[in-house]
């Protein structure tokens, strides 16, 4: 399982240093909700059905929704704040599912072509194979399979893709864990647009959203504004060799 | 019985057509009125039932095409047949419903059971004579438009000039003859070149009612874009834009989910549209495009529960509207099996259950009430008692009287006015 249940932290007015509102010891932070609804979003744009195309529309609104917290996030400059108060597994968690977003956005960079992670990517693939012309169609088809591959992956070897893919993720937490602390930051990407790409990748790994500190995030407040830019950049060479293993399986 | 996905009066409010899960279509007729059986009137009996959809398979992405028939649109009736178009999230279909109440008798090539005569059997010609039988209604296929959409169709809309309709999915519309179904024309397509950029998508469409070159479409941002097909063949460039400005005070992280359009429908008049996002209906001027003239709200004592109905998914409940025949009256549903109507004159409005522990035939339905505040008055139902996973998401008002057809999960509940 990637994303096994986020640690519930329970934050009273103490130790509450990002408290937004003062006097309510009880809520946790403004942050602390609006990380939790980013990780909400996450899980929920990487449950995979795997039969049936996804709802676009959904995926949209939710992606929508991901990149206006997160834009927020690094406006604020609680992007790093967070996850250097957080501890331990949860941190590890967060840092895991920033860190593939991240590998997207850092393979788009680059301009490699990541052969359709998400359900954008795919349909765009497919929408080519059948919009292309008779010369087009040599093209097309050649990256048809590759996309029935990555597509169908989790479903012909669940098995197999899995235990790549868990060593895949096993080689990122090496990496991670090997990291020094300072250089957490390293691990982050300029944020993009592309967290959908994660969807296939992802898929199979039917994560139990039952997150029980919804109630607390009912008392969402506007958000605030703070001005610094941070910009994050990722390092991982390793990338190259995961994005491989995932794209011969 | 499967869960009813759309639900469609015809233009004479005879037929009813209810589209469901597995791909089924089933259609009710309005029983006559007659002196034997005077309570009758109104009373809707199944007409048909067919198979208009089969799950398929889409080998290229290797997913499943559900055979869910997300909308059913009556042709206006042109002969003693009737004509319908399904469709499901990639294929358009185009039924044809007749009756059948006489036989043929007396061929000449063959016998009563339809065994061939030998032919030096033969001895005299006859006529065969029509013989009258028991009624059958037959469904058939008269025309498959598929192949035309990359996306999940969510929208099909018959023309007024009764030749054209639309189909549109999430990024594109395409419009369509009815005669031809090897080739449809693309009329707006906001896909992104870049598919990263994606970021709004297209929620519903339909035609104006009376100007065959006018179509509205609304999108996942709660926009409305008013296109006229003789500027352009690709209409890209709206004519009209309409949008509510966003009121600053109310902004939340759900404020976009929330005000994605689930429904758009013209007026009979074609002076209006409504539109219907997550908490609201709103009534727009066609001639004014920066705001609704009216807002109403549905269940506004769910705004602050937006985060645990986007935990669960609710948030994402695509809701229907519609007018009545004389647009003075709209109707939409809601949670609980409840559903709501709204008189615009009178700013009247009344919630319903469609249920049948409480409503027994024939008896007046009871106005419900959900308890906002503190204090639970009897009868009334708090909002942390209400069951979500009863949502009233289709309805259907009889185009000339005050008979409404209300879709709760796999049911159907007709309502009607109650005449002394």
């Amino acid at each position: 399982m990637f994303v096994r249940g986020l640690k519930r932290k329970c934050f009273d007015g103490e130790e509450d240093i990002e408290g937004t509102l003062a006097g309510i010891k009880a809520i946790p932070s403004y942050n602390l909700q609006r990380q939790s609804l980013l990780d909400m979003s996450l899980v929920k744009l990487q449950l995979c059905h795997m039969l049936v195309e996804p709802n676009l529309c959904r995926s949209v609104l939710i992606a929508n929704t991901v990149r206006q917290i997160q834009e927020e996030m690094t406006q604020d400059g609680t992007w790093q704040m967070i996850n250097t108060q957080s501890t331990g597994q949860a941190s590890l968690d967060r840092l895991v599912s920033t860190d593939i977003l991240c590998r997207s956005a850092r393979d788009q960079a680059e301009g490699k072509h990541v052969p359709a992670y998400g359900t954008f990517n795919k349909d765009f693939e497919s929408d080519h194979a059948q919009d292309s012309s008779e010369t087009m169609s040599t093209a097309s088809s050649v990256q048809a399979p590759r996309n029935l591959q990555s597509n169908v992956w989790e479903m012909e070897n669940p098995q197999e893709n899995k235990g790549n893919f868990q060593k895949s993720l096993d080689q990122i937490f090496e990496t991670l864990e090997n990291k020094s602390p300072n250089s957490v930051e390293d691990l982050f990407s300029e944020v993009d647009n592309s967290y959908y790409d994660l969807d296939t990748m992802l898929t199979g790994m039917m994560s139990n959203t039952k997150m029980g500190h919804c109630d607390s995030l009912e008392t969402f407040s506007s958000p605030t504004n703070a001005a610094s830019n941070s910009n994050c950049k990722s390092d991982l060479n390793d990338l190259d060799h995961i994005v491989e293993i995932l794209v011969e399986s | 019985a499967d869960i009813i996905s759309t639900v469609e009066f015809n233009y004479t409010g005879d037929l009813l057509a209810t589209g469901d899960k597995g791909g089924r279509v089933v259609i009710f007729q309005r029983e006559q009125e007659t002196k034997s059986r005077p309570l009758s009137r109104g009373e809707y009996n199944v007409y048909s039932t067919f198979q208009s959809h089969e799950p398929e398979f889409d080998y290229l992405k290797s997913l499943e095409i559900e055979e869910k028939i997300n909308k059913i649109r009556w042709l206006p009736q042109q002969n003693a047949a009737h004509f319908l178009l399904s469709t499901n999230d990639k294929t358009i279909k185009l039924w044809k419903i007749s009756e059948r109440d006489k036989r043929a008798e007396g061929y000449n090539l063959k016998d009563e059971d339809g065994r061939l005569r030998e032919p030096c059997r033969v001895t005299e010609l006859r006529v065969p004579t029509l013989k009258p039988m028991d009624l059958m209604v037959e469904a058939s296929p008269r025309r498959t438009f598929a192949n035309a959409h990359t996306y999940h169709i969510n929208s099909i809309s018959v023309n007024s000039d009764y030749a054209t309709y639309l189909s549109a999915d999430d990024l594109r519309i395409n419009l369509w003859h009815l005669e031809v179904t090897n080739r449809s024309f693309n009329i707006v397509d906001i896909k992104p070149a870049n598919m990263e950029e994606l970021t709004e998508v297209i929620t519903a469409a339909e035609f104006h009612p009376h100007h065959c070159n006018t179509f509205v479409y609304s999108s996942s941002k709660g926009t409305i874009r008013l296109c006229d097909m003789r500027s352009a063949a690709l209409c890209d460039q709206h004519s009209k834009f309409f949008e509510e400005p966003e009121d600053p005070s109310s902004r939340s992280f759900f404020s976009e989910i929330i005000s994605s359009i689930s429904d758009v429908k013209f007026s009979h008049s074609g002076r209006y549209m409504m539109t219907r996002d997550y908490l609201s209906v709103k009534v727009w001027d066609l001639n004014m495009e920066n705001r609704p003239v009216e807002t109403y709200q549905v269940h506004e004592y769910l705004r602050s529960k937006l985060c645990s109905l986007y935990e669960n998914d609710c948030i994402f409940d695509k809701f229907e509207c519609c007018w009545n025949g004389s647009d003075s009256t709209i109707m939409t549903g809601s949670y609980n099996n409840f559903f709501r109507t709204f008189e615009r004159e009178t700013h009247r409005d009344v919630t319903l259950e469609a249920s049948r522990e409480s409503s027994k035939p024939r008896a007046v339905l009871k106005p419900r009430k959900v308890c906002t505040t503190g204090k639970r008055k009897k009868d009334e139902i708090t909002v942390d008692s209400l069951d979500f996973n009863k949502k009233i998401l289709h309805t259907a008002w009889h185009p000339m009287e005050n008979i409404i057809a209300v879709a709760a999960t796999n049911n159907l509940y007709l309502f009607q006015e109650k005449v002394n």
